[in-house]
């Protein structure tokens, strides 16, 4: 579904990114840990296509088509989704209209017709109840005097409102106490199918105890040193990224 | 300088002296002789006057205009000017003249519509005292020019307890090139009465035309008026609108002044509360295109206690236009318990727009609550990104941010057909 080759990107020419090498599947989860300033942030700010960071070498492929070509919004349509790790509060633009706005510009994208406003109020009740969102927040203005558990559950919320194919979460853990974690990797989870993939970018091994990981990627200085599965997560947890440091320095 | 300001001052109003008044009634004749003196006294502004520091009228008076002397039957189709799904009463001026053949007017339950120079002729008596008493030429050059000179307009009377659902929808055409009109409005709304009101300013052609307008609105007791003004002339225009408001005890009174387009636009609107128990509203937006100049003028003087108002103007401005904002609130002496808010947001769409805001407040009494502010941003690209990270198009994304942030603006159009057509001109306007 995603092939990333030998991505290279910086920003304001500083490099960031140095080389990353990243295959993923339908079907899959994939966890990228790292300590911090090692690049996650950016790997996925790249993907989603923020005009920031210039991308300085490699390609990246989703479902045959060049994603760098692609602009932010078309990356979305064709089923790229991140969930930011600081949700935007948008005063006056209401959460409900502007999902309706994505929805049926990603269907025309597709040559489809409008969502009717039936079918969408009924998508609206089934997905936040998956979050447990209160239907005052889901049409309220986009995050605005959300807690920090809410923004993140909107983001769940709208992920699953727009059903991407491949959902990238940086650092949806980060602020949340364990229930909202808990809500929302259950939504993750009962999102999760054989035909999409979802990559997790986390500090902490804990959310992936309840988003288990098929493949964990250790990033570090800007490039992916070390794969393994699950029980790389607890390693690292238990052991910390010193260790991986220290194996990548002495090799260069 | 002084004497080629005289000579620009004189051309006009040469070109003028052409209008023909000889058979109006004597008041009105009188109103224009004093007029007349009253030019004599006064200078067009310079970047000297304070009241006009920020904008220059060089473009306006730099030309040579054309008058049209009467009222003309040519057809005109005024559709593409209606306000879609609105049933209003339609009141058309051309050029400065009434056009009863292209109206649309319903009249009764208290409500007369009619053209002001029949008033006149006729010598409505409610126009022989009231005619220019608020409006008074003495005061602004652009208001002396217009009572000298105004061809026609439309009188709004409004019988005590004449409550009207049907809004009153004026569309005032110039379909001329190089032509300067000045009409009046004269809105009197008797006691307990209620009326709303549209007056939109459009060209057909009407390249490098002038409009100078000036409304005069007399609210009695516990009368309640929303005046909405909507400014959208294509091309090369130029109009300068004054509005003066005189209020009485409990009174509501609410504009809002939406200006989509225009070359060179001022405003000067004037509020005098003149009783307890008021509400004023005045609201506005406006956008700016290319060069296009707009300048919003605005005082409300509060002179009696117990009454509130509220302000909130936005302005929108995109490439090399310039919006100016100054709005002041005087609290007098006796006007203890006033509320007075006043707010002016900005977003600069582009490094070059410029706006100058002047946000004042003069408070002579000491049990008040009035706050004023102004701010000036760009429109926040996170999150646009946000937005488009969901699929939305960049322009589609611009909109929603632009139609948020308008959005407490327009709180006050009670009219949901025109407030939807004020939301979709703007996205129009901004997407070219």
């Amino acid at each position: 579904m995603l092939s990333i080759k030998n991505l290279q990107a910086s920003i304001e020419d500083k490099e960031i990114l140095k080389g990353i090498n990243l295959e993923i599947k339908a079907g899959e989860v994939h966890a990228i840990m790292g300590p911090n300033g090692s690049g996650k942030s950016t790997l996925s700010a790249v993907l989603a296509g923020r005009e920031e960071y210039e991308v300085t070498g490699g390609s990246v492929d989703f479902d045959n088509k060049d994603l760098l070509d692609l602009n932010p919004e078309d990356r979305a349509r064709e089923g790229v989704f991140l969930a930011f790790q600081y949700p935007i509060e948008i005063p006056g633009v209401s959460n409900i209209n502007f999902l309706k706005t994505a929805i049926n510009e990603t269907r025309d994208y597709h040559g489809k017709d409008s969502i009717t406003a039936k079918d969408f109020l009924a998508l609206v009740k089934e997905k936040s109840a998956l979050v447990e969102l209160d239907a005052k927040l889901a049409s309220r203005s986009v995050n605005e005097g959300f807690s920090g558990g809410e923004k993140k559950r909107n983001e769940i919320f709208q992920m699953a409102m727009l059903e991407p194919k491949l959902a990238i979460l940086d650092e949806t853990d980060s602020g949340l106490d364990i229930d909202a974690l808990r809500i929302v990797a259950n939504g993750v989870n009962t999102l999760k199918s054989k035909d999409n993939a979802t990559v997790v970018i986390t500090h902490y091994q804990r959310l992936l105890d309840y988003i288990v990981p098929d493949f964990v990627h250790v990033l570090y200085n800007g490039k992916i040193v070390k794969t393994g599965g699950k029980e790389l997560a607890l390693e690292l947890e238990e052991k910390g990224y010193d260790w991986i440091k220290e194996e990548v320095d002495a090799a260069s | 300088m002084t004497t080629t300001e005289l000579t620009k001052k004189d051309m006009l109003l040469d070109s003028l002296n052409e209008l023909d008044f000889s058979n109006e009634p004597q008041f009105s004749q009188d109103l224009r002789t004093n007029a007349k003196k009253a030019l004599e006294n006064l200078e067009f502004p310079t970047s000297k006057t304070e009241y006009w520091k920020y904008t220059r009228i060089g473009k306006i008076i730099n030309k040579t205009y054309g008058i049209q002397h009467e009222v003309s039957d040519s057809n005109i189709d005024i559709s593409s000017y209606l306000i879609p799904e609105l049933d209003a009463n339609i009141v058309v001026l051309v050029n400065g003249f009434f056009r009863t053949d292209l109206s649309q007017i319903e009249t009764g339950k208290g409500l007369e519509i009619s053209s002001l120079k029949n008033a006149i002729t006729k010598e409505d008596a409610f126009i022989k005292d009231h005619l220019g008493e608020i409006a008074k030429a003495e005061k602004e050059l652009f208001i002396a020019l217009n009572t000298l000179c105004f061809t026609d307009g439309v009188y709004i009377d409004l019988n005590k307890n004449a409550v009207i659902e049907k809004p009153i929808h004026i569309i005032n055409i110039t379909n001329s090139n190089n032509l300067i009109s000045n009409t009046r409005t004269i809105v009197k709304a008797h006691d307990n009465s209620s009326v709303k009101i549209i007056e939109s300013f459009v060209n057909l052609q009407g390249e490098e035309s002038f409009t100078n307008n000036v409304s005069e609105l007399f609210l009695n007791p516990n009368s309640n008026v929303e005046y909405n003004k909507i400014q959208n002339k294509e091309g090369e225009s130029y109009q300068i609108s004054t509005e003066q408001i005189y209020q009485r005890k409990d009174s509501n009174f609410t504009i809002n002044t939406i200006t989509l387009q225009g070359t060179l636009v001022r405003n000067n609107l004037n509020i005098e509360v003149h009783g307890e128990g008021c509400e004023t509203n005045l609201n506005g937006i406006y956008l700016g295109k290319e060069k296009n100049h707009t300048d919003n003028h605005t005082v409300v003087d509060h002179l009696k206690p117990n009454c509130n108002s509220n302000e909130v103007y936005k302005g929108i401005l995109d490439d090399n236009s310039v919006g100016v904002f100054n709005g002041k609130v005087f609290v007098r002496p006796d006007a203890q318990k006033t509320n007075a808010f006043q707010q002016n947001n900005n977003i600069l769409l582009t490094d070059n727009a410029v706006i100058n805001s002047k946000p004042e407040l003069e408070i002579y009494a000491d049990d008040v609550k009035c706050s004023h502010g102004s701010t000036t941003g760009q429109l926040d690209e996170e999150a646009i990104f946000y937005l488009q990270a969901r699929g939305v198009s960049k322009r589609s994304a611009i909109n929603m941010m632009i139609t948020a942030f308008v959005k407490d603006a327009l709180d006050n159009v009670s009219i949901p057909t025109l407030k939807d057509y004020i939301d979709i001109k703007i996205e129009k306007i901004l997407g070219n």
